[in-house]
């Protein structure tokens, strides 16, 4: 599909060389809103930033909708956990939306250990002739009042404030990977290496432990999960991936501890590719739920599977992200990329699914028509506002023209976080620090 | 990025270690990278624990790898248990310090790395037969992954490690403030280069990695040069930090 092009850098003090880059600025998480209208990002530093939708106005024509800085606040700060002699980090992992119910907004954020509920509301009036102050808010002397006066709104410049409302920790004692917001929007859950907790909106000095592999001698210990979701109507379900490979699908109506899986959904491994990273290349990064809530999407470190929740025994779909890395495992194991998080997206229709790869490509496969396309997200390969142009790595033998030969890679840009909009063509990619939104081509 | 040039090997043991290995037939140099892919995962679980939190999914995964090939090498009949009481004070005192590593919270970690490293390197000194050496270096390997397994995961022991290796932490920084600055070169230089005989993708691979500390320093030796100062990796950022301590010292 064709693209159009423009690019937003989130931070100001950018350098060009992404060595030198501040490793603060490395954004961790890309999330829109349910209306598309909000996307969020958050970053190393703890910080996010929220980008909103302009409206289309008839007077730009070709400014269809772009996205400008909405609210920047610190959502997390970093901490020091004494008792183990830890840092805690306050690198963003995840963000998660809440449904708009009124004028204000709700996020969640999350770093390794506490989650946030962030209240991301406007202000654009103020009030003005209080009787007992001035305009400065000194007190007046009551004896000097003469008169009353009802005070009146005025309307001031937009203020956006980023308050948080809730603060949810202490209960994760290994890192969250995930978070994920229940379709009852009264409750969400928190995940972690080993254990996943459902906590209540409300509520933030309890919560309920859902999941817990942890063995009883940590000796034992041999699988860890990576991610989980919520079904996306049924409130009582939800999928929970692992380092093995497999998702495990629960019900929670069935014991308040679900340890025991309703559907376990496991790929029998094929013997002929067996080698000694075959586990580690099938520990799955990302697991998430189609729209319509009847397929789940998983990504490994070298496909993209998508699940029917009917067939337990093997994907309905398996794509090739970038199999040319299949020789080369050893070497992505010894400079630890090969334990690189790739995460995967759904477009709104449930009909494209698009994940990153190395030297900031990302991919798109379309489910319906079987074709795929790899792109780059760079600003010395595209012009704002020029189609992208679709990118191919050669695997061996003759290196075409605009062919990137795999040991041109470059393995620290990496494309691990990506969003689609829910129902438009519009994609948020987030390459090292650089956030670059594309949009559908119009004309 | 790939060094150009070089020979690259699939991890696949059909092809023979070229170089100060020949001679050695294509059976042996399957083993050899199977070592030397054992010894590489017990390091890298050795600096998981450098780093600020180790990550568990990380750690899970490399362990489960090395008990895999633990695994494969018991059913080869490479694997020889051997008794650790009976090698004598040598390998005992090798085991303490491996011992101490996998129990050090960060501090300690920057202090003892070098010691540890230089465990597996004596494991590779020429006296031994090439096969006892072998069996040696996985056998102290089983130790050191069964303490790191029950200190990687369980940080809430540390409270009663910690009696336990503040002694052996003075050992260790006497035995630190003894050795010359270059010191640290020649620990890593005693490994034999030839079993790292694999893909290379350390040249300019990582590169928001400091280039500063790495002249001459070659934590992970690669089969081409043994003093390219291009041969860094990110995750060796430690290491540059125990050099800067040691050189200080």
């Amino acid at each position: 599909m064709e693209e159009d092009v423009e690019t937003r850098k989130i931070n100001s003090s950018f350098l060009r060389d992404h060595s030198y880059a501040t490793e603060a600025d490395i954004i961790s998480t890309v999330e829109f809103n349910h209306t598309g209208e909000l996307l969020a990002t958050g970053d190393k530093g703890g910080r996010v930033v929220i980008f909103q939708r302009e409206q289309e106005s008839k007077n730009q024509p070709h400014r269809r909708g772009e996205y400008n800085v909405y609210s920047t606040f610190q959502s997390h700060e970093p901490e020091f956990d004494y008792l183990k002699s830890l840092e805690i980090e306050e690198k963003i992992n995840k963000i998660r939306w809440l449904p708009q119910q009124n004028a204000a907004y709700f996020l969640l954020s999350t770093n390794d250990k506490t989650v946030k509920l962030w209240k991301v509301s406007e202000r654009d009036k103020r009030p003005e002739g209080y009787n007992l102050k001035d305009e400065d808010g000194r007190l007046r002397d009551p004896s000097m009042i003469t008169s009353l006066r009802v005070p009146v709104l005025r309307p001031m410049d937009l203020m956006v404030e980023a308050t948080p409302r809730r603060v949810f920790a202490n209960a994760h004692t290994y890192h969250i990977n995930s978070i994920s917001v229940n379709s009852d929007y009264e409750t969400y859950m928190s995940a972690d290496d080993l254990r996943i907790n459902l906590w209540n909106f409300e509520i933030t000095n309890q919560s309920f432990n859902i999941v817990d592999i942890k063995p009883a001698n940590m000796e034992e210990l041999t699988e860890v999960i990576t991610a989980a979701e919520f079904h996306p109507h049924h409130c009582n379900t939800f999928v929970y991936s692992s380092s093995k490979g497999t998702i495990r699908l629960c019900d929670m109506r069935t014991s308040a501890l679900c340890d025991r899986h309703a559907k376990f959904f496991e790929e029998p491994e094929d013997p002929s590719n067996r080698s000694f990273f075959s586990e580690i290349i099938s520990s799955i990064s990302d697991v998430k739920f189609s729209h319509s809530g009847r397929y789940i999407m998983t990504r490994d470190y070298l496909t993209v599977k998508v699940w029917d929740l009917n067939m337990e025994n093997r994907p309905i779909e398996t794509y090739q992200v970038h199999d040319y890395l299949r020789s080369k495992l050893c070497s992505l194991y010894e400079n630890d990329c090969i334990f690189d998080k790739f995460e995967c997206v759904w477009n709104g229709s449930d009909s494209v699914i698009m994940t990153g790869s190395y030297n900031n490509f990302f991919r798109m496969f379309d489910r319906n028509t079987k074709r795929d396309v790899t792109l780059e997200a760079s600003r010395e390969n595209s012009k704002p506002r020029a189609v992208l142009k679709p990118r191919k790595v050669c695997v061996g033998g003759k290196r075409r023209k605009d062919e990137i030969s795999v040991d041109s890679l470059d393995f620290s840009k990496k494309i691990l976080h990506t969003a689609w909009h829910p129902s438009e063509n519009i994609i948020a990619v987030a390459a090292t620090n650089n956030l670059y939104i594309f949009q559908d081509k119009v004309n | 990025m790939f060094m150009r040039g070089l020979k690259r090997k699939c991890f696949d043991g059909e092809e023979d270690i070229e170089g100060t290995l020949a001679g050695i037939k294509a059976i042996p140099s399957y083993n050899l990278q199977r070592q030397s892919l054992l010894d590489m995962s017990l390091v890298k679980l050795q600096l998981c624990h450098m780093l600020v939190e180790p990550n568990l999914c990380r750690s899970v995964l490399i362990a489960n790898t090395v008990r895999q090939i633990q695994e494969e090498m018991t059913q080869d009949g490479t694997w020889q248990m051997i008794n650790m009481q009976n090698t004598g004070q040598a390998s005992v005192d090798r085991l303490v310090s491996t011992d101490i590593l996998c129990r050090s919270s960060r501090e300690q970690a920057e202090g003892k790395h070098v010691p540890g490293y230089s465990t597996f390197s004596k494991d590779f000194e020429g006296d031994q037969a090439q096969d006892s050496s072998e069996t040696m270096s996985t056998a102290s390997s089983v130790q050191a992954l069964r303490n790191l397994q029950s200190n990687v995961w369980e940080m809430e022991n540390s409270q009663e490690n910690k009696g336990n290796f503040q002694k052996s932490l003075d050992q260790i920084f006497e035995t630190l403030e003894n050795k010359s600055p270059n010191s640290v070169e020649d620990l890593f230089s005693e490994v034999d280069n030839s079993y790292y005989d694999l893909d290379t993708m350390l040249t300019g691979m990582m590169s928001n990695t400091k280039m500063g500390h790495c002249d001459g320093l070659e934590p992970f030796p690669s089969p081409t040069t043994t003093t390219s100062s291009s041969n860094c990796k990110s995750d060796l950022n430690e290491l540059d930090h125990i050099v800067e301590i040691l050189v200080e010292s």
